[in-house]
């Protein structure tokens, strides 16, 4: 445990050191990402505090190639023996698995060259008693607004901040500090003539603390949910259409963003192979990755091999134009990286989204339903039922019954089913109500008709 | 384990510890336990007929928690010392807004776990890089052996040998030694331009000599290739309410969906899980019997003591339809008053110990399952699943089918596709009217998550019919 190198502003000559060490060891290419952070969460619960977590933490990954043939490791023990040790281990590890002729860094003239500042970084501290009394505001806002809020699974007040720094043998040397600062509130309603209990749960996330919603408009946007599905039902099996609220419709362009994903290309696990330049949706859907935009939750100035990160038009008017793809991953394709690297610190890359959208169209969700004389309106899915190979979709759902253009009563224990090609291919509508809280958003979204199964 | 787990190995003395123990031990503290863990975790991963991804990790650190009535206070570390430790017990005590005035904490002696349920040596843990790709590169071969319409292999073998030692304000300080592996294949099959998966896997706290017993390993092989090929003739899924008959094993996923998490025993003192009025209630018909027991030689989801040090145990929780208990962590048995079931776990010492299942099955029934199939005349017979997910304060839950098919006049019929089955927790085990003599426990693959976390966890189930659950197909 000697020799520690604690110093964030050591990490940039660190990873230096272990890049020229690889090499000594038989290395013929190698990178390196180190990235260090600190987390505090605070959770309230009925007005008390339940539990307050704080930590800092550090990992280094190191990913090796010797000529062809690859291996990564990583380790949270920076002493000096151990990094040592780690790098010999790593070259080792490479020699024992077989050639792989596309592996490699990405070329030397691609790596990221300018590096703009994307504002991911907010240095504000709060102090534990501010976040304790944030997470609290949060959760009595949503306990008072009715009195069928009956209990709460808790307040939460999260932040966080961490640096990023990535290097390769190619020279390449960056790095970036980003922080984001959540509030969520989960409330427990109880059906004051049944008794049956319902739980939902809002949230805000920025990162920047100054743009986070109040703790009071979470709080009542949580309470609002979870009372609403007081009194839900079944609802008789029967092929409908189905209106996905935005939280719903940003997990579809979840399931996209896993299809045109790289690598379940180029293994023939993604339903949506061979299908590049073919429609796949109407001409009014257009999607886009977009790894520039200011603020982003899921921004980055350079991708997790160090590659410039960019706008990518997904689907443009209905078409399937782009894949999202690391280096590895477009070289099986016949394709250029995407800059969409996604490097968890210790394993290979893989491909993830920045910031995944579906561009806004012009209607309210209110428009929306009124156009549906029997329905659904999805504002929750459970369950892992879809099929990435062929795009079979069913899962677990819960939200209203539409009748006449209204919603009229909550449901529940029900499933919608369909193909997720069949899906996207019947969208009908899109909202104008898109906002980001996560890497991945959509606004709402009113499909053509799905089997929803229940009694 | 094999091994007495010594704090030298994590470069620290007793006395550190136990100093490091009174000072987050305070007055107004009720309980505090330090946490210290290492683990290497390793993976080779072949597709395409080539072995071409290795991935080494290695991570190490302490957490350290404070409770304090319904309070927790938590802190973790990846250095182990002594003044990282201090830290981390400062602000763990935050909690209980006590700055000052050190209890007395006992003395802990040092004990080793009273059982030995994974007697795995080091050595035989660590597999040689060689030996786990030539075992893939058999498993490639023996699934397209198995089929030539199967067009890609994707196999993996993972291991994990995690040291950990749990040092507790209640004079606990015991250590165990707990290795996992799972080895997972997935084949691709593609005939007239259409194209299946199907996924095959399994493992536990066992040697690397478990995967060639009976040549294990190329069974998983066949299996994920048979499933991808039978995939290829499915018919689309039946929607709505009818009888399904679920097969031994892995199906036993229902239970874990449909009644164990509502059974842990935090959401029952937060009085938030269907569950929670429900004790010595009836929530199951009277031939299901179901247990969480975590002291079964070998299984993925077996502890000798779990993450606070507590032995694990077999726990009742429904016997013959009744409710008769939780599981529980200290913390929660402590503010229940109910007893401690050594079902404290974490992902990790980042992690919070919340309570957790370990293997949770139904015991064995007296029907026989060729006349469970018998018994229905219209109706799903499902005997693989993928994932499934629950919310725990309705009580509605998930579990989605990957190998099924029809029954048709007591017989088995067609494949369908994969769909999900929705139920209610708290009713659907009433609706369970026969239950096999098969009980047969999954091979190893289950991983559950809560808050986050990530356990490893066991299943099992023998054959049985529910009379009446929603199937979420496509055809009405």
């Amino acid at each position: 445990m000697s020799q520690q190198i604690q110093q964030r502003e050591g990490y940039s000559q660190l990873a230096v050191d272990l890049l020229a060490k690889a090499k000594l060891s038989g290395a013929t290419e190698a990178d390196i990402i180190i990235a260090d952070g600190e987390t505090f969460s605070v959770q309230v619960r009925l007005g008390a505090v339940d539990r307050l977590t704080k930590a800092r933490e550090k990992h280094l990954g190191l990913r090796v190639f010797v000529g062809k043939r690859s291996a990564s490791t990583s380790t949270s023990d920076f002493s000096a023996d151990s990094l040592n040790q780690l790098v010999a281990e790593t070259c080792i590890l490479a020699k024992a698995v077989v050639e792989d002729p596309v592996s490699g860094l990405p070329a030397v003239d691609q790596m990221a060259g300018e590096r703009p500042d994307l504002d991911l970084y907010d240095s504000t501290r709060l102090n534990t008693e501010q976040q304790i009394e944030l997470a609290k505001r949060a959760e009595a806002a949503a306990m008072s607004s009715d009195e069928r809020v009956t209990n709460s699974e808790g307040g939460d007040f999260d932040s966080s901040s961490g640096r990023v720094v990535l290097g390769n043998s190619h020279g390449f040397l960056g790095e970036y500090q980003s922080s984001s600062f959540s509030i969520s509130v989960s409330p427990v309603a109880t059906d004051p003539e049944s008794g049956a209990m319902q739980r939902d749960s809002w949230y805000a996330v920025q990162r920047k603390f100054a743009k986070l919603d109040s703790p009071e408009a979470v709080g009542l946007e949580a309470a609002r949910r979870t009372v609403r599905k007081l009194g839900a039902r079944k609802v008789s099996t029967q092929r409908v259409p189905v209106v996905f609220d935005s939280e719903a419709a940003g997990s579809l362009m979840g399931n996209l963003c896993s299809a045109v994903s790289g690598y379940s290309l180029y293994k023939g696990a993604s339903f949506l192979a061979g299908l590049l330049d073919k429609p796949l949706a109407p001409e009014f859907v257009t999607i886009y990755d977009d790894g520039r935009m200011v603020g982003g939750l899921g921004s980055r100035p350079f991708d997790g091999e160090g590659l410039p990160t960019r706008r990518t038009t997904v689907v443009e008017r209905g078409v399937l134009k782009s894949y999202l793809l690391d280096t590895y991953s477009g070289r099986k394709l016949g394709f250029a990286s995407t800059g969409n690297a996604s490097r968890g610190v210790g394993e290979n890359p893989s491909v993830g989204p920045t910031n995944f959208y579906l561009a806004p169209g012009s209607k309210t969700a209110q428009d929306m339903i009124k156009t549906v004389k029997q329905g659904l309106y999805v504002t929750d899915l459970i369950g892992f039922g879809i099929n990435m190979v062929t795009g079979d979709y069913s899962r677990g759902a819960a939200g209203f019954w539409i009748e006449g253009g209204e919603l009229a009563y909550p449901v529940e224990e029900i499933t919608i089913a369909g193909n997720l090609k069949d899906m996207f291919a019947g969208i009908e509508m899109i909202g104008s109500d898109l906002v980001f809280r996560g890497r991945i958003a959509s606004p709402t979204v009113k499909l053509g008709e799905m089997m929803v199964a229940g009694n | 384990m094999g091994e007495l787990v010594q704090l030298t190995s994590f470069g620290l003395t007793e006395g550190d510890v136990i100093g490091a123990l009174g000072r987050v031990k305070v007055r107004a503290v009720d309980y505090a336990d330090l946490y210290f863990e290492s683990c290497v975790s390793e993976s080779v991963s072949m597709e395409e007929s080539l072995v071409k991804r290795a991935t080494k990790s290695v991570s190490q650190g302490v957490g350290i928690r404070a409770t304090a009535g319904e309070k927790t206070g938590f802190a973790y570390s990846d250095e182990l010392t002594k003044p990282a430790l201090e830290l981390a017990a400062d602000t763990a005590r935050y909690i209980a807004n006590s700055p000052s005035g050190a209890d007395a904490v006992p003395v802990p002696v040092r004990q080793c776990p009273t059982r030995d349920l994974y007697p795995i040596e080091r050595a035989q843990a660590e597999v040689a890089t060689a030996d786990r790709v030539s075992l893939l590169n058999a498993i490639d071969a023996e699934a397209r052996r198995y089929d030539p319409r199967i067009k890609n292999v994707m196999a993996s073998f993972n291991t994990e040998y995690k040291v950990v030692m749990v040092a507790a304000s209640d004079g606990t300080l015991i250590g165990d030694v707990q290795p996992l592996s799972r080895l997972q294949v997935t084949c691709i099959a593609e005939e007239n331009g259409q194209r299946q998966s199907g996924s095959f896997g399994g493992g536990g706290r066992v040697g690397f000599e478990f995967y060639h017993e009976g040549d294990r390993y190329l069974r998983f092989a066949r299996e994920a290739a048979r499933e991808a090929i039978l995939n290829l003739s499915a018919v689309e899924a039946p929607a709505g309410v009818m009888p399904v008959v679920l097969g031994g094993g892995w199906p036993g996923i229902l239970l874990h969906e449909a009644i164990g998490h509502g059974l842990e025993a935090d959401f029952n003192r937060k009085k938030t899980s269907a569950f929670s009025h429900l004790l010595g209630k009836r929530v199951a018909s009277d031939v299901c019997t179901i247990v969480d027991d975590g002291t079964l030689p070998g299984r993925r989801g077996s502890l000798n003591m779990d993450d606070e040090g507590t032995p694990t145990g077999r726990t009742v929780l429904i016997e013959h339809g009744i409710l008769r208990g939780y599981i529980t962590d200290k913390l929660n048995a402590r503010l229940m008053g109910i007893p401690v079931t050594g079902n404290g776990r974490r992902e990790s010492y980042q992690s919070v110990v919340l309570p957790r299942m370990t293997n949770t099955f139904m015991l064995a029934g007296t029907s026989d399952p060729e006349e469970i199939i018998r018994s229905v005349d219209h109706g799903l017979y499902a005997v693989s699943f993928g994932g499934g997910q629950v919310d725990i304060t309705n009580g509605k839950f998930v579990f989605s089918a990957s190998e099924a098919y029809l029954i048709e006049g007591g017989k088995v019929t067609r494949p369908v596709k994969g769909a999900t089955l929705i139920g209610s927790g708290p009713e659907i085990l009433t609706k369970v009217s026969m239950v096999g003599h098969d009980l047969k426990l999954d091979e190893g693959i289950g991983t559950c998550g809560k808050e986050g976390q990530s356990v490893p966890v066991g299943v099992g189930l023998p054959t049985i019919r529910i009379d009446e659950i929603t199937v979420g197909g496509t055809q009405g």
